[in-house]
């Protein structure tokens, strides 16, 4: 097996690699379009437009002193931003970028960046408990009830995708679309996809469900305390997440690499950047909702939705195998 | 009947969040309203109001109207403001001589003492802007100054002396009495 395992050491570090570079990056497009949104340039004077902006915040997160608060448990308090970080490595390995270009081939990839996805909230409830401040218990009580209730209606519209590709290996259902936006599964699983979404950006913590790190409530919820690096990994685990959110959606609904003229990484990339960027247009739109909001949208709504979207998928997976009509 | 009512509403008012984003998305498209700073200035100034400043004379654009009357000060509702007087200039041998005889014949003695104040100290730290010191001014000696720059790094950077500052600004342009702002600007 050291074939495999070597695909796997080059699959991890050109994941290191992309989650710096994306982090960046997507620092710098979040400022710049909430700078152009709210009509101002955003960062503009460091390099050509602002590019290294990131750069010299990163230098500088890099720079800070590490602090600790006064009776917090120093092995949980420092575990926390690594235990955020780790995982987010391995969600990379069965993302399909292209076609057979995967770091690891297994059929049950789906399955396991949803399993490693529901460390993120550990890592939030340790680094909001051992840091021993109100704002930062209350940002991971808030951090654990939104990502558990919003993992469900997430598994359960995923779950439907995969009862019609009937595979939970991510190459598998992006081979089951075809070329053209009319073949893609978002065509036959709209709701599935709006579900997604909307579970998505809970289970991220993106606005505009970003209580657990509230700016104006909770100053910045569990990672309040964090200084340097510390606050520096919470905040690049947050955007490798959203990175691997909006790669399964590509994957599972849009197509994944399948697309016209371009090569299939470009057309991946193109994707899923494409997603990335509704969702920091969706944190400058949308004011934050409420709490019992939040909670009543998903027990209320994508809970059944998803639950009757995935009954009536199976109703028609198993109609279509008994008239042999493929659709 | 009416819970299927509400629920519906609740879905066709999803619509709004397309309403938001196409307003985010306009205002993202269209031109940006702020000017960078250090790089250009702002021309719209005239109607900033600054602190306060001393008008100058008609003949002397740079000695002050003010006629030391200190109604300013009076009614000034946050006390920064304190007028001082000059002291009438000591009188000469001959002034003196004058005097005594302008007093015997019973006239009243014309005052020699110029009426322009020696210091007018004014806490801009404590100023409102409210403007009743203008308001009250009997010789419209107050106007407020359109410097919008204004920076210090100590409270006391904000207790001047008016009638230094004139002085001030009258050895920054010795010619033209509108100073030019240092850096051009954009519409």
């Amino acid at each position: 097996m050291p074939a495999e395992f070597i695909r796997i050491l080059i699959g991890l570090v050109a994941v290191a690699v992309s989650v710096g570079l994306i982090g960046l990056v997507m620092v710098w497009v979040e400022r710049k379009v909430a700078g152009h949104i709210q009509r101002r340039p955003g960062p503009y004077e460091v390099g050509p437009n602002g590019v290294l902006q990131p750069l010299a915040d990163a230098l500088k997160l890099v720079g800070k002193q590490l602090f600790m608060p006064d009776g917090a448990d120093p092995i949980l308090y420092w575990l926390a931003p690594v235990l955020s970080f780790i995982p987010v490595l391995l969600l990379f390995l069965p993302l399909p970028v292209g076609d057979g270009l995967m770091a690891l081939d297994i059929n049950l990839g789906l399955l396991l960046i949803l399993a490693f996805a529901g460390l993120t909230v550990l890592s939030l409830l340790l680094g909001g408990w051992a840091s021993n401040t109100k704002y930062c218990l209350l940002g991971a009580a808030r951090a654990v009830a939104q990502s558990v209730a919003y993992e469900i209606p997430l598994l359960l519209s995923v779950l439907a995708v995969s009862f019609v590709a009937g595979s939970l290996n991510l190459a598998e259902v992006v081979k089951g679309q075809g070329t053209w936006p009319w073949n893609w599964n978002i065509m036959t699983q709209p709701l599935a996809f709006l579900i997604y979404i909307v579970s998505a950006l809970g289970e991220t913590n993106r606005a505009p469900f970003d209580l657990p790190e509230a700016e104006s409530e909770l100053t910045a919820g569990f990672h309040t305390e964090y200084s340097g690096m510390g606050f520096g990994l919470f905040f690049l685990a947050e955007y490798a997440n959203m990175v691997v959110v909006c790669s399964v959606a590509t994957a599972l609904f849009l197509g994944g690499w399948q697309g016209p003229v371009l090569p299939g990484p470009v057309w991946f990339v193109l994707k899923v950047s494409l997603l990335m960027l509704l969702m920091v247009f969706f944190r400058w739109t949308y004011p934050r909702v409420r709490f019992d909001q939040l909670l009543t949208i998903n027990w209320k709504w994508l809970m059944p939705l998803a639950v009757l979207n995935l009954l009536a998928t199976s109703f028609f997976v198993k109609l279509a195998q008994f008239t042999e009509v493929r659709w | 009947m009416n819970a299927i009512k509400e629920a519906l509403k609740n879905v066709s008012d999803l619509w709004s969040l397309m309403v938001g984003l196409k307003v985010t998305g306009r205002y993202f498209r269209e031109p940006q309203r702020t000017v960078r700073y250090p790089w250009k200035a702002l021309s719209n100034t005239d109607t900033y109001k600054g602190h306060l400043e001393l008008v100058g004379g008609m003949k002397d654009p740079f000695k002050p109207r003010c006629i030391s009357c200190g109604m300013c000060a009076l009614a000034c509702p946050s006390n920064c403001l304190t007028v001082v007087k000059r002291k009438a200039p000591k009188p000469t041998p001959e002034e003196e001589k004058a005097l005594a005889e302008a007093k015997e014949r019973g006239e009243k003695p014309k005052d020699k003492t110029p009426k322009d104040p020696e210091k007018f100290i004014y806490d801009f730290s404590l100023c409102s802007l409210c403007g009743t010191c203008m308001e009250n001014c009997p010789a419209g000696a107050l106007q407020f100054s359109g410097n919008i720059y204004m920076a210090g790094y100590s409270r006391n950077d904000f207790l001047f002396d008016l009638v230094v500052k004139m002085r001030e600004s009258e050895a920054a342009s010795p010619a033209e009495p509108a100073a030019a702002p240092a850096a051009t600007s954009e519409a």
